[in-house]
């Protein structure tokens, strides 16, 4: 800590402790603010108080195990986390999956972004003092929870990604349970917009705050929404297309102003895209195997691989260096939560402690992800 | 009005009774004792109510039930709450000053303990009718945010800190919107006393009869008063996602009931001014036509304890309302609202509604 400097009017500077429990930092992540009086002069974030590394447990553990360990990341994207793993192996191995699989996989994404982006919705109203908005994006998310349910057995840590395919067929009552909700979702976006985007005391809290410039983004590595708010096109859905994403139809929402409002908006927008996506892919699954061929021991070739992936928070990247053996020789994952909080100090200096808290809703950090 | 419903024939009787029993001036500290237990009663019963009233609403307006568990419809969720809030231990934290710590929740509770001193709640049940009233309770209610401010201080916790500066900054300018607005309705009921401004209004309230002043009025003096009683969308005292829970971070037990308590107190003390200012405090509603002689003498058989709680319960609900569907203002944004925005047209109001009362265009 560095000394208490006393400046020339007699005021003082002082530290607070936000976090690692505190209401709005949603995990154990502990922020040490330097403040002048409400105005913050550095914001140092101190993580690893869930650490867990998976990592290193990784190295122990055989392809398809580690897809296990990648769900308790960002446990909002766990099913983008899995296919991240479970594409690696695949592209390693040169196998080829079906379609269907394709198509499953990417419905499946597009529900989890969209109930990320619900629960997202829900708590950056709640850091904005209106407690409403968490019941109402909870009401919304509860359906695709139990969609999950009905065809994965889990609602939150899936797991349904394996490496060649995915663990179980599609319920029956899948296409008509998806339809449904998208019929209902339709409906309740506005709702959002009316409770939140469209009131002034919301706009005039999140406009002009923490901007994050594009040299910025870039150079910090912001991925997701909050990059393309500053318009960063880092979609990886559109740069690198995997799964069925090469086949349907979506905008890569791009916007310039990159301050918090526009954060905001991106991820509002992103999710009529990804209801434009699975009402594209809904009605035109195709059949075919949920599971390619595979051996009951994975064992990928000597060397180094990566792959990436889109999760509602931002670029996923898989690092595996193999020696040949069934575990991995290392794993690193390159995951978008601790960029995206790297960029923290940098645009919530000179603002205010509420302005602090409505940037950090804006950049939606998961804590796991970013300690891993 | 009906004078079957006047309190004064009961609270005369009593008065009358203990004069024949004892001296005037032991009569004065029975009758205080009485009204200050049934005071303590009262408010306490009002807090059951609100908070109650509170978490209903709140579950309504957010898809849930709301407390349901403890007795039925969930009426006694409050008194089970706060019964483990009594026999939780008291905490003093040892870094804070003691004394100011443990006087700042009395301070909160005094303010509105004061206040209702003076409100009208139906006719003849007002404790004391001071022809200052309105006066009175301006002042009074400025020395909430005393307690606020001490217990912020006192607690030694830089969260703390922060919402009892907070509180004290909003407060302190949101007082003179709540003045003002109450000002631009005393030059209609020219008294100052609580009793006779509502008998002013015995043909029409005044937010019919005082035209479009008197619905700004009511509109800046709603905001204002929400401000001043620390509630969403002014709650950046508390300010729960920012200070954890702003001044009263440090306390627990039942100097945080006082702390909660006071909040539904307070604002059943402005929402009981702005049915007196506004609304005709007890006063049943009247249509100012000949031909609705009628309908006015059905409306007087309405007892004036049911028109006056009625009232108030519409406007706690309205703040009920916002509460629940606004987010949080910054403190410079609420400052600004303050003083860039409500103070000057509370001050065009006020000379509105003065020329409004010289040129004698009002009903």
């Amino acid at each position: 800590m560095q000394a208490e400097l006393i400046s020339k009017d007699g005021t003082q500077e002082y530290f607070v402790n936000m976090g690692p429990q505190h209401p709005s930092t949603h995990g154990v992540l502990r922020l040490v603010l330097t403040l002048d009086g409400e105005i913050i002069q550095r914001v140092e974030p101190h993580i690893g108080y869930v650490h867990r590394s998976i990592e290193k447990m990784a190295e122990f553990d055989t392809y398809k195990q580690i897809i296990h360990l990648t769900d308790r990341m960002d446990y909002l994207s766990a099913h983008m986390n899995n296919e991240a793993v479970a594409l690696l192996v695949e592209n390693a191995l040169q196998i080829e999956v079906s379609d269907r699989v394709k198509v499953i996989r990417t419905i499946m994404s597009e529900l989890t972004r969209l109930a990320s982006h619900q629960l997202w919705w829900g708590v950056m109203g709640m850091d904005m003092g209106a407690i409403t908005t968490f019941l109402y994006a909870f009401r919304d998310r509860e359906m695709i929870n139990d969609i999950m349910e009905e065809t994965t057995g889990a609602r939150l840590t899936m797991n349904y990604n394996t490496p060649g395919g995915v663990m179980f067929d599609l319920h029956p009552s899948f296409q008509k349970q998806v339809k449904e909700f998208i019929k209902i979702f339709k409906t309740k976006l506005p709702e959002y917009d009316e409770l939140l985007s469209g009131n002034i005391i919301f706009t005039e809290r999140t406009k002009g705050i923490g901007k994050l410039s594009l040299a910025d983004a870039i150079s910090f590595g912001v991925t997701g929404p909050s990059g393309r708010a500053s318009g960063f096109a880092c979609d990886v859905r559109k740069t690198n297309p995997y799964s069925a994403y090469d086949r349907v139809n979506f905008n890569e929402i791009l916007l310039v102003e990159g301050d918090a409002y526009a954060r905001y908006k991106a991820r509002i927008f992103e999710m009529w895209e990804s209801i434009s996506i699975i009402d594209q892919l809904i009605d035109n699954i195709p059949e075919g195997a949920i599971m390619a061929p595979m051996k009951a021991i994975v064992k990928l070739p000597k060397g180094e691989f990566y792959q990436r992936v889109e999760t509602a928070r931002g670029e996923l990247g898989v690092f595996v260096v193999s020696d040949g053996n069934k575990t991995p020789y290392r794993v690193k994952f390159r995951s978008p939560g601790f960029s995206n909080l790297s960029v923290l100090d940098h645009i919530s200096r000179g603002h205010k402690i509420a302005d602090l808290v409505a940037i950090m809703s804006t950049l939606d950090l998961v804590i796991p992800d970013i300690d891993r | 009005m009906n004078a079957i419903y006047d309190f004064s024939i009961l609270t005369g009787g009593i008065h009358e009774w203990l004069s024949g029993l004892m001296s005037p001036t032991a009569v004065m500290i029975t009758e205080m004792v009485i009204i200050g237990t049934l005071l303590i009663v009262f408010v306490a019963l009002m807090g059951l109510v609100l908070v109650l009233a509170e978490r209903k609403v709140a579950a309504f307006f957010q898809l849930r039930l709301g407390p349901n568990r403890v007795g039925p419809w969930g009426s006694l969720q409050t008194l089970a709450d706060f019964l483990k809030l009594l026999t939780k231990e008291l905490i003093t934290t040892k870094s804070a000053d003691k004394f100011l710590y443990n006087l700042a929740p009395f301070i909160v509770m005094l303010t509105p303990f004061l206040a209702l001193g003076v409100i009208p709640f139906a006719p003849g049940l007002q404790i004391m009718d001071m022809n200052i009233g309105v006066f009175f309770i301006t002042a009074v209610s400025s020395m909430g945010v005393l307690g606020i401010l001490i217990g912020g201080w006192a607690s030694n916790n830089k969260y703390s800190l922060i919402g009892g500066m907070r509180s004290a900054a909003m407060v302190v300018s949101y007082e003179l919107s709540v003045t003002l607005a109450i000002m631009t309705m005393v030059i209609m009921t020219e008294s100052l006393s609580l009793s006779e401004i509502v008998a002013s209004q015995s043909d029409g309230w005044w937010i019919i009869k005082g035209h479009i002043p008197a619905l700004i009025a009511f509109l800046l003096y709603l905001t204002a008063s929400t401000a001043e009683t620390n509630r969403g969308p002014f709650d950046l005292a508390e300010a729960e996602s920012e200070l954890t829970a702003g001044f009263h971070t440090e306390y627990g037990g039942i100097k945080f009931a006082f702390f909660f308590l006071s909040e539904f107190v307070n604002m059943l003390v402005v929402a009981s001014i702005a049915t007196i200012l506004f609304f005709g405090g007890w006063m049943p509603f009247h249509l100012p036509f000949e031909w609705a002689v009628g309908f006015n003498h059905i409306m007087d058989f309405i007892p004036g304890i049911v028109w006056g709680f009625g009232k108030v319960t519409f406007v706690i609900f309205l703040m009920m309302w916002f509460r629940w569907t606004f987010p949080r203002l910054r403190i410079d944004q609420i400052l600004n609202l303050e003083w860039k925005y409500l103070l000057p047209m509370n001050l065009v109001n006020f000379l509105l509604m003065a020329l409004i009362a010289l040129s004698g265009f009002y009903l």
